[in-house]
């Protein structure tokens, strides 16, 4: 417990320090004796864009002979289960990093990304949406982190058929977990000094479900005078995502909302290429592309070899600070945002043509 | 009751799509039957918050246009605990009805009114058109979506229990016949008003059997309407190409949660929840309302300043002169309400103007032919 806090901290302070482009961090980092040893991570490189954004962080690691080595596992997205010795793995390292991994639409497996955070319980996903300088989008001032519930709600996975025809599926909302989560959101608003968090939820319609969702963050809420705490409908919410996000601070919310405000939040600050994220619990932390849309790329676009590696750039510069390398991590986002800024080098998704490894290669020649 | 509704239910249909033609005046002359004329009488709800501010701007236009409408008004608030029988036996008597939003109590005591009513007279189609308005600037452009969204089950079931204390479950219901019946209304939709494509929004890829089940439904609909493209989004990837490249979409068809979410933030897009229309329709009755109201019925001081946006409900209740069959008011309403909309002076505050309620009743009814 408490070595996890400083490592929290730095995982906490990573995704608010990341805000200023090109000013260099004057500070200097006193280590501990030993503090440079390598440290290994379990690496994912998943299906679809993941092998070719996994490996540009890769190369970009390399190139700053970051103190970080990586265990790669083969998983894919129609596979039963995770395999064992990836959990071990992860178990291990506490740490990980991996590419998306496609979920085949109606009967067959269930997604293997659910599957691993419940596995680990890694019960927080954490998303920071926010405008990158230099890069023009139609919503200005837009800085939203969304924390959401990762193991219950609505991806339960307890369906069943109760007569030809007709289809219950269960949304399970338990107090344990909606303590932990709001507990995770505010402990992130003390610690980023964030000034507000917001409650998202629907529970004009389910009172009794999302009733006690809102009933655990208003009782966390008063333990934290200092910050500000309001709670908006869900679809007032969506609605005012696209007309005023500035109004958003902190988002915390269920699974399912969770997911489609995150999506939401993502495309109106810059596309889901570029915003960062991971998700975590008391043990572990896995980091991947902030929001992914619930894909893991086109077939074009790997063929092509143009997907966008910022996303998983900033998360793994997010991964340096959780392991305690932050001048590290300083360095990596500032070579990708001078990137953006510059504009010279852009994927598709965010109106340029160029390649992954020319966007890399670009990140590489701006590290100092 | 069943070739009479077809006309009705064209001209509902087809009055979502024509108003989108600003200026051009109708040169079509509409033949009457003798006794069209007749006046007609609607069940009107004024509602909580802004709702009689603005059901009242309605009834004012209508007067101003001598329509050949009168209104049967009902009160109705949203802490009863039941709406009131005579209300619905209006309802039926009448078979369309105009409202205001009704307010919900969030967390415990009295379920949502406004579902209660849908659910009791089995409105099963909800729909949104959310576009650009010529002359409004907004960050999207080219927006024209039609959102139809199931309106009776699914998340909205109301069934929720407190297996032990600390844990509840809500019971999500979805079946093959409300499935079907929406993905039908959604297709008879898309081919009567000439939209070129039909897109399902779910999450079968984690909720597999609940979506899965409204997906089959919308395919087997999709096969019978060849000349119409189908297809299916994510609904987390949805929202978020919804937000970057919004001209993709023209008519999509989701379940309740995911269609009360995409409403919204189509609606926002495109100008915000003051100005879409919308209405829900069953196989009986219709009713008609703000088509994207964000759950709420506005702030008190919206009320007490009277500076509620009532373009919406008058563009709803155009929708509804056409679905009484009478086209001609119709457009004149809405040619009147778009012109103040485009000349842009007097325009509400979620417009980025400043006049009151009364100023843009004031506008449309001068705008009048």
């Amino acid at each position: 417990m408490r070595r996890s806090s400083p490592i929290l901290r730095r995982l906490l302070s990573g995704a608010a320090a990341g805000s200023s482009a090109g000013a260099r961090r004057s500070i200097t980092y006193m280590p501990r004796p030993g503090d440079g040893t390598p440290r290994p991570v379990t690496l994912i490189p998943g299906d679809g864009i993941g092998p070719l954004v996994t490996g540009a962080v890769r190369q970009v690691m390399e190139a700053m002979h970051a103190p970080v080595y990586f265990e790669t596992y083969e998983v894919h997205g129609d596979m039963t289960t995770v395999p064992p010795e990836v959990i071990e793995s992860i178990r291990r390292n506490k740490v990980c990093l991996k590419g998306g991994l496609a979920t085949p639409v109606g009967g067959g497996v269930s997604s293997l990304n659910v599957q691993l955070r419940k596995e680990l319980d890694l019960y927080a996903s954490l998303v920071h949406c926010f405008n990158l300088p230099g890069l023009p989008t139609r919503h200005e001032n837009v800085d939203i982190v969304v924390i959401r519930e990762n193991t219950e709600g609505e991806y339960s996975g307890l369906e069943h058929e109760v007569v030809p025809g007709v289809v219950e599926s269960l949304k399970v909302i338990t107090k344990f977990c909606s303590e932990r989560i709001a507990k995770y959101a505010f402990e992130y608003a003390y610690l980023n000094n964030r000034k507000k968090v917001t409650a998202v939820h629907k529970a004009n319609i389910m009172k009794l479900a999302d009733g006690l969702f809102l009933e655990s963050c208003r009782e966390v809420a008063t333990k934290y005078p200092g910050i500000k705490y309001n709670e908006i409908i869900v679809d007032n919410c969506c609605m005012q995502l696209v007309s005023k996000p500035e109004q958003f601070d902190v988002m915390v919310t269920p699974n399912l909302y969770g997911n489609l405000v995150a999506n939401t939040a993502a495309g109106i600050a810059g596309g889901t290429g570029v915003m960062p994220g991971g998700n975590v619990g008391q043990d572990h932390a896995v980091f991947e592309q902030g929001a992914s849309a619930g894909n893991v790329g086109n077939e074009k676009l790997v063929e092509q070899k143009k997907a966008n590696p910022v996303a998983l750039l900033l998360s793994s510069s997010m991964m340096l600070r959780h392991l305690q390398f932050p001048s590290f991590a300083d360095r990596l986002e500032t070579a990708v945002k001078r990137v953006i800024a510059e504009g010279k080098y852009r994927t598709k998704d965010l109106g340029g043509s160029s390649t992954t490894q020319e966007v890399v290669d670009a990140v590489i020649a701006n590290l100092d």
